[in-house]
């Protein structure tokens, strides 16, 4: 709540406050085709996981159990990514893991995103006290570590998918509303918009059908720069036992289960980690291109 | 500058009063809160005792007060998994924190400046890119894994560092740098387009006309100025390090408040869970006002804004 709004970057999350001239705008000649493969590659296989899968994720084999991944020593190609304490077969529960992630980024994102483009819309538009309100509120959601509250809500909620992403949605939303409320403010300056209020529309229509359309770039590339962020979110909840529920696989989850076994079966939590990362450094890469080519004015945020 | 004080701190308080609706209100949403503060085999008996010793059979408004004057005494009830007032637990953790987050923070600035400085002097260059490729890098690192391949590396495989557990200064060496990296990616890139941006401003125009040499340009007139806006997000970097501490004290069993609050979701010890998160608010906000009256007292524009 100090002065600080136009310059958080505080390392978590997305906002490379470089200059533009560095890196000139972003087109489809630059488009980051290492990323694009890997987020390509998850979709696809998220989405297909019931045939792309070698096994199911939560069959039990315990004969097996502890195999290596198949390049080290007593290995299979049975089991590409060897396998976990109880006999899973590791790349088949990084595949259904995969959709998990997806899927609670998504819903979340909307539900996050969402609101705060409704707050960040009617904030912007009507200024004023609403306006001055609002942005405390903004405020103090930023300063205050959220996470906190997230975890309280997965334990007095329960855990599941609802819990999660209203969970994100508490920690997100402000960052998306103090973005779309600066747009607003120099869209609503603007000559169509007066032009709209001489016609007669109400201010409802115009927040609806004219602010939105103009504020949707803007959205849009806050969507893809958060994707990476929600990601990790979702694992460090999975991973304090605050996630999805077991057996259902998600990667932070399958990070925590192989803590324990780090000494003897160090694949177990290096694998999904490692695919976090991967992901994650994709969505950013990909957002940060996006963010370039649509809404380079954004670098500062 | 005390109208700026008294503002900020009703401001404060009055935002840990929301949290402690927050905390309150999310206790009934889910159904009844005896259920959520009582062991799962406990009695019906049990369950009335604690309804009426929590006044939970009167008017809602009512239950509200009793919890404020619980919570303003410092009662926030009793850990259902260690039997024992929850503020105390709280208390008895904190200073292991403590001496953990300091390390973090030093660490990450002692990585962070000389990164963010190379990349603004050697802007365009491949040192810049190579420093923005480690911010990028570590923006996508999950620090539960990271501590987890430190553990792997520097303890299985290299066996010269501890996992887990207090001791001696070799323990602080891998939780202070899990929980540090966490923040070297955002300050380096804070660093750098500061830097950037003071670079650009007359006085330093006029160093430079005046003949001083490059060293002593960089290093000691922008790179003061250009450490200002670290110094403000002092209490953003401290709130993130007391979040990011959950975490890392999970992954080296150190018996910490981050810890605390993992056995708290863990063990699904709700009284347990609701005091540290207030307490944590407490501190966290607390801090934030000390470093904004700082601020304010170190740079008067701020106290007109």
């Amino acid at each position: 709540m100090a002065r600080v709004e136009e310059r958080i970057d505080v390392g978590f999350g997305p906002s490379p406050a470089a200059e533009v001239a560095s890196r000139p705008r972003g087109d489809l000649a630059r488009l980051p085709w290492i990323s694009f493969f890997i987020i390509a590659v998850l979709i696809v296989v998220a989405v297909l996981a019931p045939l792309v899968a070698p096994h199911s994720p939560t069959e039990q084999s315990l004969p097996d159990k502890l195999t290596p991944p198949a390049w080290q020593e007593g290995g299979s190609t049975k089991h590409l990514l060897g396998t976990d304490i109880l006999g899973r077969d590791v790349l088949s529960r990084l595949i259904y893991g995969a959709r998990v992630s997806l899927i609670v980024a998504a819903a979340a994102l909307l539900a996050g995103g969402g609101v705060g483009l409704m707050v960040g819309i009617v904030s912007g538009y009507l200024g004023g006290r609403v306006d001055s309100f609002l942005m405390r509120v903004v405020d103090a959601t930023l300063t205050f570590p959220t996470i906190l509250i997230a975890l309280l809500l997965a334990v007095s909620l329960g855990q599941g998918l609802q819990t999660i992403a209203i969970a994100i949605t508490v920690l997100i939303w402000a960052r998306f509303a103090r973005v779309v409320r600066g747009e607003v403010l120099a869209v609503k300056t603007r000559d169509f918009v007066a032009l709209a209020r001489v016609h007669g529309c109400s201010h409802l229509r115009i927040m609806a059908i004219h602010i939105v359309p103009n504020v949707l770039n803007t959205f849009m590339v806050l969507l893809t720069l958060h994707i990476g962020f929600v990601i990790i979110v979702e694992a460090s909840l999975s991973f304090l036992g605050a996630g999805i529920p077991p057996p259902t696989p998600s990667w932070g989850q399958m990070v925590a289960d192989g803590r324990s076994h780090i000494a003897s079966a160090w694949w177990l939590a290096v694998v999904p980690g490692a695919a976090i990362m991967l992901v994650v450094l994709a969505f950013n890469l990909f957002g940060d291109w996006l963010r370039d080519w649509l809404d380079p004015r954004l670098r500062q945020v | 500058m005390q109208r700026f004080i008294l503002r900020r701190f009703l401001q404060s308080v009055l935002l840990l009063f929301v949290l402690a609706l927050v905390i309150f209100g999310l206790a009934r949403v889910s159904g009844n809160p005896a259920d959520l503060l009582l062991r799962e085999d406990a009695t019906q008996e049990d369950r009335a005792h604690l309804m009426r010793a929590l006044g939970l059979d009167r008017p809602v408004h009512e239950q509200l007060y009793i919890f404020l004057a619980g919570a303003l005494r410092g009662n926030l009830g009793d850990s259902i998994r260690y039997r024992r007032p929850a503020t105390e637990l709280f208390f008895e953790r904190l200073p292991n924190t403590l001496r953990l987050l300091p390390l973090a923070m030093v660490g990450a600035l002692a990585i962070a400046i000389p990164l963010g400085v190379l990349a603004a002097v050697y802007r365009g260059t491949i040192i810049d890119r190579v420093s923005g490729a480690v911010a990028v890098l570590g923006l996508a690192t999950p620090s539960f894994w990271l501590g987890i391949v430190l553990i792997y590396i520097f303890s299985i495989k290299l066996g010269v560092l501890p996992s887990s557990r207090m001791g001696g200064p070799s323990h602080y060496v891998l939780p202070a740098i899990t929980l540090g990296v966490f923040l070297v990616a955002g300050m380096m890139r804070l660093v750098r387009s500061s830097l950037l941006e003071v670079m650009g401003s007359e006085f330093v125009k006029l160093a430079r006309l005046k003949g001083l040499s490059q060293t002593v340009v960089i290093w000691k007139h922008c790179l003061r100025n250009a450490l200002i806006p670290v110094t403000t997000l002092f209490g953003v970097y401290f709130a993130l390090l007391i979040t990011g501490a959950i975490v890392t004290e999970t992954v080296f069993a150190w018996p910490g408040v981050g810890r605390l609050t993992y056995e708290a979701v863990i063990f699904r010890d709700y009284p347990l869970l609701q005091a540290v998160i207030l307490l944590k608010g407490i501190i966290v906000l607390g801090v934030n006002l000390g470093v904004d009256i700082l601020y304010a007292y170190l740079d008067p524009r701020v106290r007109y804004a």
